[in-house]
């Protein structure tokens, strides 16, 4: 499993997971998350306002929006970073709302970060080894006593070393990881999520900071994660990225979930242009042409870009 | 003329002396607070205070045996680690940092005042509970060693006794600090949030190890009452200023740093005030009055904390590619 990572020439995407239209908040066949009527203010702003939504398994999932719609909100809520004030939700048919991010982790709804957090001066190898589930030394007491955790200590180190591989940082496990570069940073971060063998990997603005050259590189880690029977949700601001990935795209603005649906269909549809470009993009407001001329660029690139 | 063979003995005593122990030991505890898992601990006084009233009140008020004052003194830095966890540790870490350094003082102030004089002692504090120890001892009466190194038969046990136990805490810090334990507890100090994505119950670490460092500082305020008298103004604010200098100037995440660390501090120490106040004495220093010697040598102290933090800020035993990077 380690170096077939080649790129394919076009991800194959799932199709088919909801039932009936796709509107916002429909059923899913067979949903790996499911959450109800999820609220979080902050002082008089509604960040995060969801009535219903599932997320299917097995597939990727964006979540996408304007600045300040509250994806980040509702993916802290959902992974126990952050308390709703109301709302449950349920993973893999559990009811994990309000339960703290450590107990949800250990579910299997392993999380990254927008600002990527690389554990600086710990080695690459330690940082990977911390992913790891289960672990015996973990325990102060048993941590005294080697022998208790030696075995599983190397077998995880295997583990750790044929995912390092993978993502092409085997030859930097001794080095600390602030001696990585951001997208490096990236790929460590979402290796180390791996160690724990998820089965919801949500990730948060992976592309952001990334350059150009290994931006295909994760991509394609992230197509190998659905390959792998992992289900992805991930927040993104790049539509190229979305629009090429992703099987499923829900679109969130002012807190809601305004639209959601299949990556080309979601991008024609009127409640996404308007959460974009605001409710009166099409008439002339007479001030800021500059403005104007920027949204005409993000429209084009919703709409002609067919990749 | 200086007599310069007493500065240096004086000095070189320092180097195993159960002060010196003590210091090590609670900079250890702090190097487990501090340096491994970033916690921001200013009570380690507290701690320390702890540990001190704690052996000698349940010696002297409840007559017990050594090892029942010395669990009761762990027990109750225990509770009083679990006091302040509970509501600080869930909080950013500087707010352990002012609730430690208060409730440090709180600990020290109930020591002192009068209401419960006949059981601590008020100011004048405790002594007279060395017995139980000094029973211990298994070396036969007499004097024994070489040089400045001469002590009688309970100064040898006291300092036996300080240097294995501070011996077995470096043992123990060392092998939980290369574990998966320690791995989770210095990935919290690079980012909790990160280790708590990762399915480890930060808070419960975070607890563990101020518990483990604090039952450190509370050993070491035992070892540090053994050779004196229980003073409650020995635990105001500096002592633990000072167990942070002794940290910083051996390395702050490191085992032997806080050991190594001590040494340097108590021998310099000892041999700037020996140096100054015979200075003072023989006419070398004619702008400056003895009691004003005395307290130059802690003026220094201050001095030598900011040269080191400065110019060297990983400690003689740290690093330094570990401080390389500016997080």
């Amino acid at each position: 499993m380690s170096n077939n990572t080649v790129p394919t020439a076009k991800p194959v995407k799932t199709v088919g997971m909801h039932i009936g239209e796709a509107v916002p908040g429909c059923k899913k066949k067979d949903p790996i998350l499911v959450v109800d009527g999820v609220s979080r203010t902050f002082g008089g702003l509604k960040a995060v306002d969801v009535e219903h939504l599932e997320i299917p398994r097995g597939a990727i999932t964006a979540l996408i929006g304007p600045n300040g719609a509250g994806k980040t909100t509702l993916f802290n809520l959902l992974t126990g970073f952050d308390k709703p004030d109301t709302g449950s939700w349920t993973f893999e048919g559990t009811s994990i709302g309000g339960m703290a991010a450590f107990k949800v982790a250990r579910m299997g709804q392993v999380r990254t970060f927008q600002l990527t957090k690389a554990l600086g001066l710990l080695t690459v190898m330690d940082n990977m080894l911390l992913g790891a589930k289960a672990q015996v030394g973990e325990n102060l007491f048993r941590a005294v006593l080697p022998f208790l955790w030696r075995q599983q200590e190397a077998h995880n180190k295997v583990k750790a070393l044929d995912l390092l591989a993978r993502f092409k940082l085997d030859t930097k496990k001794d080095d600390y990881a602030a001696s990585l570069s951001g997208g490096q940073r990236k790929l460590l971060e979402m290796a180390r999520a791996l160690m724990s063998d998820p089965t919801l990997v949500m990730l948060d603005e992976p592309m952001a900071g990334v350059n150009p050259a290994l931006t295909q590189s994760l991509l394609d880690h992230i197509l190998n994660l659905k390959a792998e029977g992992m289900s992805v949700l991930f927040v993104e601001h790049d539509m190229h990225m979305v629009r090429h990935i992703a099987d499923w795209v829900i679109v969130m603005a002012e807190g809601k979930v305004v639209a959601e649906g299949d990556p080309h269909e979601v991008m024609r549809n009127q409640a996404v242009i308007d959460a974009y470009l605001g409710q009166h993009h099409d008439e002339d407001l007479g001030e800021d042409p500059d403005a104007g001329q920027q949204n005409v660029g993000a429209i084009k690139e919703l709409l002609d870009d067919e990749l | 003329m200086i007599d310069w063979g007493a500065i240096f003995s004086n000095a070189a005593v320092e180097l195993i002396s159960p002060t010196t122990a003590a210091y090590a030991l609670a900079a250890l505890g702090l190097a487990v607070h501090f340096g491994y898992t970033g916690l921001l601990n200013f009570g380690q006084a507290g701690f320390m205070a702890l540990g001190a009233y704690g052996y000698a009140i349940s010696t002297l008020t409840f007559g017990f045996p050594v090892w029942a004052s010395v669990l009761v003194g762990i027990g109750a830095s225990v509770v009083f680690a679990l006091i302040l966890g509970i509501p600080t540790l869930r909080l950013r870490a500087d707010y352990l940092a002012i609730v430690t350094i208060a409730a440090a003082e709180i600990v020290r102030l109930l020591f002192t005042t009068n209401t419960f004089q006949p059981v601590t002692g008020s100011a004048n504090g405790l002594s007279g509970y060395k017995g139980g120890f000094a029973d211990l001892n298994p070396i036969p009466a007499g004097t024994y060693g070489f040089g400045p190194f001469e002590y009688n038969a309970y100064d040898w046990w006291l300092r036996i006794v300080a240097w294995t136990i501070v011996i077995l805490a470096c043992l123990f810090t060392w092998q939980i600090m290369r574990s998966p334990w320690g791995r989770v507890i210095k990935g919290i100090r690079e980012d909790e949030d990160a280790v708590r994505a990762l399915g480890k119950n930060v808070y419960a670490y975070k607890m563990q190890s101020l518990i483990l460092g604090g039952v450190f500082g509370t050993i070491a305020g035992m070892i540090f009452v053994l050779p004196r008298a229980v003073v409650p103004s020995n635990y105001q604010t500096s002592l633990t200023f000072f167990v942070y200098a002794i940290l910083l100037l051996g390395g702050a995440a490191t085992i032997l740093g806080p050991v190594i660390g001590s040494m340097i501090f108590w021998v310099l120490l000892s041999f700037f005030s020996g140096f100054i106040a015979r200075a003072v004495e023989a006419g070398w220093l004619p702008f400056m009055s003895s009691i004003q010697a005395g307290q130059l040598r802690f003026i220094l102290v201050g001095v030598a904390i900011m040269l080191i933090v400065i110019y060297r800020p990983q400690g003689i035993f740290g690093n330094k590619k570990e401080l390389a990077f500016v997080k």
